[in-house]
């Protein structure tokens, strides 16, 4: 068993970063995420592992900064909340067109604009279709436990460089301020230079005399090489859809309604099943671990089994649920039910939604 | 008498110049008269002359030498908009011993990207920075950019730039001069032989500093023609550049070895 600790959901983040053997984290202050920064500059990772540490001036900053460093072959990763992941979507539309692995983690709080630093669900849209201009992709994956922020910095640099991608570890206020037993994993060892230039041909590292040399670049002015370019990103998303998708059913063998949830609001979600059955509700959770790729095969499946009805609870005004819409595609009523703004609903709420716009009709 | 071929004069003894092998082939995207060509040349062979074409990690910016990374034959990596600094701070941060420079217009450098520029400046990055100051916008087509002149005509000023609604000319290499992280400032121009001397003299300094580690970033400005952008002919657009461009942005050595240099 690894060693246990109780922390807060930033500060595992920070935790499991050093241990994931990451080289580099380039932040900006920013509630309800400070923690992350403020744990790693207290904890030295230069003097633990050697990695780098570095306020930068800004999230547009510290996301370039993930950029070269990324692009040099380095496991790399930065963090912020809301509005400072809205200033990263240049840079991450660049390591998308460039196809830089990197892991950042967007601790979500109510919008829009400044809005809140309570937590929220509201940028859903902004991680799942896109955030950036052009036609991307990034890999989602919602943490439901500090257990959860801490493993997903590791599965998050694995799969970013299997598809060389951004992993995005959508978190929330609740996740990454609360404290909980966490299980950390073992120190990971850093690559070597020698190691990343013979392992990652791709990255920018020095050109070798006599050979060719490594450009990274989001430019082709040729549309006919941007549009094969644009292809061949479309058939590595294709490909994480079909391999990776992740979630996890809770008493769903029996279930004749389920709620779709991810992150706290899938926390609370449990609680509301426990309830429900209490009355002699059969109703299930789908909770989703990967939010790109959506579990659209697995929910298909469960239609074909009867579901009536689906709730879609997410601490924002209906993101998620258009997603379990298309996924149901009129096999089964959907409604979405959630508080926002930086108001948490309670389980009761969530049962009460589920009786009224699911049961009740 | 027999002719004389080809042959005959490409041979090892009457070679006097030769392109460096870190330039590419690639015909260049420039307009005819720009100072990039040379600006990239001395570049790559002040980084062949010292032998770091394996350590050297080049940062393109986006502007006109967007397509640096087509000339320049080494690594290089293409920034987003004014981000260079920061791409730069990202890679020389995980490997302090690669030689790590950007190549930046006044646009990128000095209006979009300003805070990156002043805080890798400020941070004292041990990086190079190569700014090329046209005072114009050239890839997009001749549009204002920070350090257009007062009364410059651009296609965004098209009456003249007024400084009481635009601004004034940006002079931000004199400003990151005064940062105590900045190690070597200076500015320089390549539209003569004896200035591009100057400047290639600058850079391998600029370079020398980094590759023997000192305590700061090196700045070299180039003030540039663009007789796209500017509406003149080459010769004309240096002339010009020399009338009115070297008065505001005079040429010569700003800080040396972290020190400022007393003003004449």
């Amino acid at each position: 068993m690894g060693e246990l600790r109780l922390m807060k959901g930033n500060e595992a983040l920070a935790e499991a970063a050093i241990r994931a053997g990451v080289d580099a984290y380039f932040g900006y202050p920013i509630t309800p995420q400070s923690e992350v920064i403020e744990y790693l500059m207290a904890e030295k990772p230069e003097e633990r592992t050697g990695m780098v540490v570095l306020q930068a001036e800004s999230e547009l900053a510290a996301i370039n900064m993930v950029y070269g460093a990324a692009g040099a072959g380095k496991k790399v990763m930065t963090s912020s909340s809301s509005p400072g992941v809205s200033l990263k979507q240049e840079g991450l539309s660049y390591i998308a067109g460039a196809e830089l692995p990197c892991v950042y983690a967007n601790v979500v709080r109510g919008g829009p604009g400044l809005g809140t630093i309570q937590p929220s669900q509201a940028d859903y849209f902004q991680s799942v279709k896109g955030g950036g201009h052009g036609d991307y992709k990034q890999i989602v994956l919602a943490p439901a436990s500090v257990q959860e922020m801490a493993d997903f910095v590791k599965l998050g640099f694995e799969l970013a460089f299997q598809y060389r991608i951004a992993v995005l570890i959508l978190s929330d206020g609740v996740i990454g301020q609360m404290m909980e037993k966490v299980e950390l994993f073992e120190q990971m060892p850093r690559m070597s230079d020698d190691e990343i230039a013979e392992k990652y041909p791709w990255a920018v590292t020095g050109k070798k005399k006599g050979a060719e040399r490594t450009i990274i670049t989001s430019l082709d002015l040729d549309s006919r090489k941007m549009e094969e370019h644009n292809h061949h990103l479309q058939r590595k998303y294709a490909e994480i859809i079909d391999k990776e998708v992740r979630y996890e059913l809770i008493q769903c063998d029996d279930a004749e309604y389920i709620i779709v949830a991810y992150g706290s609001s899938a926390r609370i979600a449990q609680k509301t099943i426990q309830l429900a059955r209490e009355k002699g509700i059969k109703v299930g959770l789908l909770r989703l671990i990967t939010l790109f790729p959506f579990p659209n095969v697995q929910i298909q499946e469960l239609c074909k089994r009867g579901i009536k009805g689906w709730l879609a609870v997410e601490m924002s005004a209906g993101q998620m649920v258009e997603d379990v819409m298309l996924a149901v595609n009129g096999n089964g009523k959907v409604a979405h039910y959630g508080r926002y703004g930086g108001i948490v609903h309670t389980p009761e709420e969530v049962l009460q939604a589920l009786e009224e716009k699911i049961i009740g009709e | 008498m027999s002719t004389i071929t080809l042959e005959d004069i490409i041979k090892p003894e009457n070679l006097v110049y030769k392109k460096t092998e870190l330039l590419t082939d690639n015909v260049m995207s420039y307009c005819p008269g720009c100072g990039h060509g040379t600006a990239h040349r001395i570049t790559m062979e002040v980084i062949e002359e010292f032998d770091l074409e394996e350590k050297t990690i080049g940062i393109a910016p986006v502007g006109c030498s967007v397509l640096a990374y087509e000339f320049m034959n080494i690594d290089m990596i293409q920034a987003a908009h004014g981000r260079a600094p920061a791409v730069a701070t990202g890679i020389k941060r995980v490997y302090p011993n690669k030689i790590v420079f950007s190549y930046q217009g006044d646009g990128d450098l000095a209006a979009i990207g300003t805070a990156e520029t002043i805080h890798a400046c400020n941070r004292g990055e041990r990086i190079v920075i190569i700014f090329i100051n046209n005072g114009i916008y050239g890839m997009t087509g001749g549009q204002m950019a920070p350090t257009t002149l007062p009364g410059m005509i651009s296609s965004t000023s098209p009456y003249g730039r007024v400084v009481e609604s635009m601004g004034n000319p940006l002079k931000i290499t004199e400003l990151v001069a005064q940062l105590p992280g900045t190690y070597f400032v200076t500015r320089q121009a390549v539209h003569t032989p004896a200035a591009v001397r100057r400047t290639k003299r600058a850079i391998k300094k600029a370079f020398e500093n980094q590759l023997t580690n000192k305590p700061g970033l090196s700045f070299v400005e180039i003030v540039s023609n663009c007789n796209s952008g500017w509406k003149m002919t080459p010769v004309d657009s240096n002339i010009w550049m020399e009338e009115n461009m070297f008065p505001y942005y005079p040429l010569g050595d700003i800080k040396v070895d972290g020190e400022l240099v007393k003003q004449k």
